[in-house]
């Protein structure tokens, strides 16, 4: 890895939102001008220093950021080999890192005059998340759901109603993320004069992914100086887990240019690659157009998007950020996936060694991370983005291993 | 391209149906009869998220039946031989386009007698994604100018624009509710003011009454989601139910001015 890169890795996207060949604006005519207008306020917002100031305070205060840098001892002796680290992501405020995006977001929203929130969610870590700061700023708040993530996710569900949400669910296609995402589109066509839209991933039309990406960066530039103050060095690897993408750009990011550190972003195998049920896009896909971006997808021959399968909710997008596959193509982040029944064992191995019960999301990099660190030599350190805690994942793990609660 | 500006020398009906959805042949000949000038058919996707349910569901129907692309260009070749003047254009999303390369996409168009293209989710930004390739084989790119198009970006939707200009009246989703006549005649009026290209005005438009007003002062009059909606209440039958309704419309059309 020392040979040097003739450019930054750090200077993506171009002025027209392409990365590389990916990214870009693929939107209705509606939607274009609203766009430009997103990102001419967004270039104003990140030459604003109360912004940046106020959406600091935010993160610290009410998020509780920094998150800790935590040396799993115990983890790392279980599995042997490199030692592991976890940027806990899990502990800030509502119990996974969409919360940073957000409050970016929102504050842009109030900036541009806007009076409704509209969002779509998986899991629903990232509607819970927009439901919370909409309560915080008093601004009503539609939340897009797939039926099928609305069944698999009832606490979640009931989080967002008590925050004071409209939680609809979306029974089209197979009414999970990506058609919650077509919903929350729809809903923003008709309704661009008042309406801002809080994309929970870094991907759809520019500026977005960009967007996105700057404000989960924070992850990666705590833990770089924390790392560094706690061990006087960079980590030999950064692992993390990828359904959209946002926590794994939020923590590479900030090391593009440490030419030195690794990076292996996980997408979720689920039944396994050989088959139609996972929802590995990069590995498994190939690229196309969907919901504003050019980017890998989940499709057949025709070009028709297939359903992504996964056992996390969150995980199991057709679609992947286009900065994702930018990266991949340049060789400088490299992707692997994990299995469904890989990511329960990674989700029990941390709950059993650490005391941490992890959201099935982040169990899949916990995973690539335990088979990784073996063939690593002892003093090597691997760091990993513990990106969401298990609670709203309990009952999912529970059915998944036969066990009635 | 004759075809479409010959089609616009009066004021014109422009159908939509859903390729795929339905006996779509026969639907299509239904829509003639009755009197459509422009056909634009749908090529169904399994993420349309410009359409509203009306488009939603027979997109599924279609892809229900395993529709498939080439079936779709099968359709549209078939069609050229039985209606050689009518103009027929193709409207969907970018994915099924580029899918196999816009070269590849553009050369089946213009093999089986398309006359121009709208891309919903292609604006003039990423135009490279497939005008050029579309241009380059003679098959019109097709763009949509909506209320949010201001005056200062109006230039760059019509530059590269070919066969008409789709103005969609609403911001919102298809077959959703209608702008007011007052509104319409204003756009198009901004609208012809920099384009010698034909308006057509579509989104929400349902009925004879809608359609006279909008020939009144457009060169075209697109109707969709209220024609789709036929083909799912009456499937396989729905022919004379299209034909009953374009003709109503074509009638109104025709003798709006």
């Amino acid at each position: 890895m020392n040979k040097p890169s003739p450019n930054s890795f750090r200077t993506q996207p171009d002025e027209r939102g392409h990365f590389g060949d990916y990214g870009g604006r693929y939107v209705a005519e509606t939607l274009m001008p609203l766009i430009l207008d997103l990102e001419k306020e967004y270039r104003a917002a990140q030459a604003d220093p109360a912004y940046k100031a106020e959406f600091d305070d935010l993160l610290e205060h009410y998020v509780g950021r920094p998150s800790p840098l935590y040396h799993a001892e115990r983890l790392t002796e279980a599995v042997g080999g490199a030692q592991i680290w976890f940027k806990r992501d899990e502990l800030n405020h509502t119990g996974a890192h969409k919360i940073n995006n957000c409050i970016g977001q929102i504050l842009l929203a109030i900036r541009m005059g806007k009076t409704r929130i509209i969002a779509e969610t998986g899991a629903g870590q990232h509607g819970v998340a927009t439901a919370t700061v909409c309560a915080r700023f008093g601004l009503p708040c539609v939340i897009y759901m797939g039926a099928t993530d609305v069944a698999r996710q009832q606490p979640n569900v009931f989080r967002m109603k008590l925050l004071g949400a409209e939680v609809v669910p979306v029974t089209s296609g197979g009414a999970t993320l990506k058609d919650a995402m077509n919903e929350g589109l729809r809903d923003w066509v008709a309704n661009v004069h008042d309406t801002f839209y809080i994309i929970g991933t870094a991907a759809g039309p520019h500026p977005y992914p960009e967007m996105v990406r700057d404000f989960q960066s924070v992850i990666g530039t705590e833990a770089r100086a924390q790392m560094l103050d706690r061990t006087g060095r960079l980590p030999d690897l950064l692992v993390a887990c990828i359904g959209g993408g946002s926590n794994a750009l939020g923590l590479f990011h900030p090391f593009l240019d440490d030419a030195d550190v690794k990076m292996l972003g996980v997408e979720a195998a689920g039944h396994g690659l050989d088959g139609d049920e996972h929802a590995a896009s990069l590995t498994g896909g190939a690229p196309g157009v969907l919901h504003g971006n050019k980017t890998y997808l989940l499709q057949d021959e025709d070009g028709q998007i297939t359903d992504g399968h996964s056992i996390s909710a969150g995980l199991d997008y057709p679609g992947i950020g286009p900065e994702h596959a930018w990266l991949k193509e340049s060789g400088r982040v490299d992707y692997t996936s994990v299995t469904d029944d890989e990511a329960l064992e990674g989700f029990q191995l941390l709950c059993r060694t650490e005391g941490i019960i992890p959201a099935l999301e982040p169990s899949h990099a916990i995973a690539a991370v335990a088979k990784v660190a073996k063939e690593m030599p002892d003093d090597a350190i691997i760091l990993a983005n513990l990106c969401g805690r298990g609670d709203k994942d309990i009952f999912t793990v529970a059915e998944a291993l036969g066990v009635d609660i | 391209m004759t075809r479409i500006s010959n089609a616009f020398s009066k004021p014109a009906l422009v159908c939509f149906v859903t390729a795929g959805d339905g006996d779509t042949a026969a639907n299509l000949d239904a829509l003639i009869e009755g009197g459509a000038d422009v056909i634009e058919l749908g090529m169904p996707f399994t993420d349309p998220m410009a359409d509203g349910p009306a488009i939603q569901e027979a997109n599924l129907r279609a892809l229900a039946k395993r529709t498939t692309t080439a079936d779709i260009f099968a359709l549209a070749a078939q069609f050229r031989l039985r209606h050689p003047d009518v103009p027929l254009i193709l409207m969907g999303y970018a994915n099924p386009m580029i899918r196999r390369g816009p070269e590849w996409f553009a050369d089946e168009c213009a093999k089986a007698g398309v006359d121009g293209v709208i891309c919903v989710d292609i604006p003039p930004e990423e135009d490279q994604a497939l005008g050029p390739a579309l241009r380059a084989k003679g098959v019109a790119p097709i763009r949509l100018a909506t209320p949010t198009t201001d005056a200062k970006r109006l230039p760059q939707v019509l530059e590269g624009s070919d066969g008409f200009v789709y103005y969609v009246s609403v911001a919102g989703i298809t077959g959703k509710q209608q702008a007011a006549t007052a509104s319409i005649e204003d756009a198009v009026a901004k609208l012809k003011a920099s384009t010698d290209l034909p308006i057509a005005v579509g989104f929400g438009v349902r009925t004879p009454e809608q359609a006279s007003a909008i020939a009144k002062v457009a060169d075209g009059v697109v109707v969709g989601s209220a024609l789709v909606e036929l083909v799912g209440k009456h499937g396989a039958n729905a022919p004379s139910a299209l034909k009953e309704l374009t003709s109503a419309l074509a009638n109104a059309v025709h003798s709006a001015r």
